[in-house]
């Protein structure tokens, strides 16, 4: 049985610990400085100051302009904006009524497709993957209509890990013409996010995968993108976004992006060593076993494998109960027992996708940590496979 | 004592939450878990035992108590199991209880086995009857001592194994003070009804629901009484039960009651309320809690459903291992698919399904 000190928290993909540095930047916007941000007086003007320079970070990390960054209540706000914005802007303005996405797409952006399409007849195209979760550049070449509204197709997947070639896709929908979002809530903590390299013509962060706060992400716009308000009122965020902006939250974001800055290269280096260890050991060790997603195109942090005759759920509980925090795919899927679609596009059986797992590592996370955590990991399969 | 861990089976009510309590003021580890049952899709929100507001008020119970929980789905093996054995029971003219069925195959099954396999050393719920063990390493199964609330009935197919490993904190305890505990523990446990419906129908009416699932609709036949002479039609068995008095359509003076289905002619019989007593039955499929019947031939008392009384009787093993019950006194509505479970004195020895009642 274990206790609140000696849990093992690995599940850096679902949520991550607050950076110090961004609890302690957020605070003085809770107190002294609660102004609004549109204010006229004293208070709002140093709310607004304090916005703006976050706004400068942030730009600065994805290598656009200020007017490009809107910001959210977080990733799946950012993914909503995007599709729902743009589909509506594109039909608009030209007719375009097909929208492309990947089969490895994160709910909020494969149920916000799904919903454009029943209730607002839009056409949706579901992109095949490779068996790694892989979108083909050439295939979204092909696929591509006249009447294509936008592409999304997800940066790196959080339930596989498996990193996609954002930039050649996004070349091809430039060639045409079509706009181009990435969900990049995964991928911010480790893969560059400069817009430009990246050909992307929107996408979505969201501060809690990286060591910020909850409820607060950004949607990068380019400059010229059609896009139409979801959320209308007030006009803030050039009247992308209406609302008071959230300003304490958006300053502890842009905290935990320095945070990032100043780490990236070390978690880059180190991580990787612990995460190729532990998918080497279940390699080796347990049989009936297989990584999904690329064994190396994917996020430095991110382990996922699916056992056969294990039923995850139960493999959480057993771990958990042992203190080892981990996921079956992603957070937002628990308590649902119908295997994930992620999985099933990679062509796993049902049964295989029922067996998931998830072990996403991070700042705190240590060789001694994984060693302890893979020796009660082979004892729980056993249990579990009787 | 070595820390013992108990999985308790929790069900956001007041019974399972006081049980949990307990249990860990008397120093064991205590982890709650919760069973996500079948519900038909879209109407899950009226599963009376885990819509979304009990698994939200058991998880209020067990932050309250600061001890992990989690659930167990079981959806596909309770639909299998348990809704599937309803609907053809009601197919095959019996009166099934699934509530039997279930404590049988996924609380006494799944779950207790998903307990064993987090290293509990107990499964615990908050069934009110009592598990004793005696100086011969046997364990008996008791009445509650609150004998209003007693369910050792539902509880008859437990075995030596499952008793071995099965706490039931609240056995010595009256409903009124399990009500005080829960207010002394202040747990946040919402005061609702009880309710003897069964969970999967969300308060729906039985016949609605069959109306859904069956997969030959129920057909009209014959309504008889027990000369042969017919008084009306039925709108298909599966919608009758047997005592059954209202809704047949039929009136011939005096009151009528459903006493009989015969399947194979599609035919409902019915009689007078003295021709809906009985006195012999067959009790088939038994468990017998400690392995074994005591005797060939005992005295016993019967409860023939769960809130029948307790009735002297006579029982007979028989060579195929069934039972025949005789009653000193008829007694009426002894249906087809329900329980019959045996008693001496306090104790539960066990039951099985009424299978066919003779006059």
């Amino acid at each position: 049985m274990t206790t609140k000190t000696n849990r093992v928290y690995l599940d850096y993909s679902a949520t991550t610990p607050m950076a110090e540095e961004a609890i302690e930047a957020m605070l003085p916007f809770f107190r002294q400085e609660f102004g609004n941000p549109s204010s006229i007086h004293r208070f709002g003007q140093y709310a607004e100051a304090a916005l703006e320079e976050a706004r400068e970070v942030i730009a600065k990390h994805l290598n656009c302009s200020v007017e490009e960054i809107i910001f959210t209540s977080g990733g799946t706000e950012s993914d909503n904006l995007a599709l729902r914005g743009v589909a509506f802007a594109r039909r608009e303005k030209s007719g375009a009524n097909h929208i492309l996405i990947s089969a490895v797409e994160h709910h909020a952006i494969s149920h916000t497709a799904a919903q454009l399409a029943k209730n607002f007849g839009f056409d949706l195209e579901i992109l095949p993957v490779d068996p790694y979760g892989r979108v083909d550049p050439d295939l979204v070449r092909q696929r591509l209509r006249s009447n294509t509204a936008l592409v999304s197709v997800i940066y790196a997947n959080n339930e596989i890990g498996t990193v996609n070639p954002i930039p050649e896709i996004g070349e091809i929908c430039r060639e045409n013409g079509i706009p181009f979002h990435t969900d990049a809530v995964q991928a911010t903590p480790y893969l560059p996010l400069d817009v430009q390299d990246l050909n992307v013509d929107l996408l979505s962060i969201g501060a809690h995968k990286f060591y910020g706060p909850k409820g607060i992400g950004v949607l990068y716009v380019r400059k010229g993108t059609p896009i139409l308000p979801c959320q209308t009122g007030g006009g803030q965020e050039g009247g992308l976004r209406s609302g008071t902006q959230n300003v304490p939250y958006i300053v502890g974001m842009s905290q935990a992006l320095k945070f990032v800055q100043k780490n990236q290269a070390q978690w880059n280096a180190s991580l990787p060593i612990l995460r190729d260890w532990l998918i080497e050991q279940v390699r080796q060790k347990i049989p009936n076993s297989a990584l999904t997603g690329h064994p190396t195109q994917r996020l430095p942090n991110h382990v996922s494998f699916v056992f056969e005759a294990v039923d995850s759920q139960k493999l959480l509980t057993l771990l958990d109960i042992e203190g080892f925090a981990c996921s079956s795919g992603s957070a937002c899927k628990t308590g649902s027992p119908s295997p994930s679609e992620v999985l099933l596009a990679l062509g796993l059986s049902r049964n295989l996708a029922l067996g998931s797992l998830r072990v996403t590592l991070g700042k705190d996370t240590t060789a001694e940590q994984l060693e302890s955590f893979f020796d009660c990991l082979i004892d729980k399969i056993k249990i579990l496979r009787g | 004592m070595m820390e013992k861990t108990v999985v308790v089976g929790m069900s956001g009510g007041v019974d399972s939450s006081v049980a949990a309590a307990l249990l860990q003021k008397q120093g064991y580890n205590v982890i709650g878990v919760m069973m996500n049952l079948w519900s038909e899709s879209e109407r899950d929100s009226v599963n009376r035992c885990c819509t979304p507001d009990s698994m939200r008020l058991a998880k209020k119970v067990a932050a309250r108590l600061d001890i992990p929980f989690y659930t167990l789905d079981v959806r596909e093996q309770f639909y299998r199991q348990i809704v599937t054995y309803f609907i053809e029971g009601y197919q095959q003219g019996i009166t099934p209880n699934p509530c039997i069925q279930c404590n049988r195959l996924i609380r006494w099954g799944a779950l207790f086995e998903f307990a064993l396999s987090l290293g509990a050393d107990y499964f615990a719920t908050g069934h009110y009857a009592r598990n004793i063990l005696d100086q011969q390493g046997v364990y008996h199964l008791h009445r509650a001592r609150d004998i209003n609330k007693d369910q050792s009935y539902v509880l008859h197919i437990l075995t030596q194994a499952d008793l071995a490993r099965t706490l039931f904190p609240l056995g010595e305890l009256t409903k009124a003070e399990v009500r005080q505990l829960a207010s002394d523990f202040q747990l946040p446990v919402a005061h609702r009804p009880e309710s003897q419906d069964l969970c999967f129908l969300g308060g729906e009416d039985y016949r609605s629901f069959l109306v859904r699932h069956l997969e030959n609709p129920p057909s009209p036949g014959p309504i008889i009484d027990t000369r042969g002479k017919t008084l009306g039609q039925h709108r298909g068995l599966a919608f009758y039960t047997i005592g059954q008095r209202k809704g047949l359509g039929v009136s011939v003076g005096q009151p009528i009651y459903v006493i009989d289905k015969d399947v194979n002619n599609n035919t409902l019989i019915v009689g007078s309320k003295e021709e809906t007593r009985k006195k012999n039955f067959i009790v088939t499929r038994i468990n017998w809690i400690q392995g074994a019947p005591p005797a060939r031939e005992f005295e016993l008392v019967v409860k023939v459903r769960y809130l029948s009384p307790f009735l002297d009787a006579h029982l007979k093993v028989l060579d195929d291992g069934s039972c025949l019950v005789e009653l000193s006194q008829p007694y009426w509505d002894i249906t087809p698919g329900q329980a019959a479970v045996f008693y001496q004195a306090e104790e539960c020895l066990g039951g099985g399904m009424i299978q066919q009642v003779r006059s």
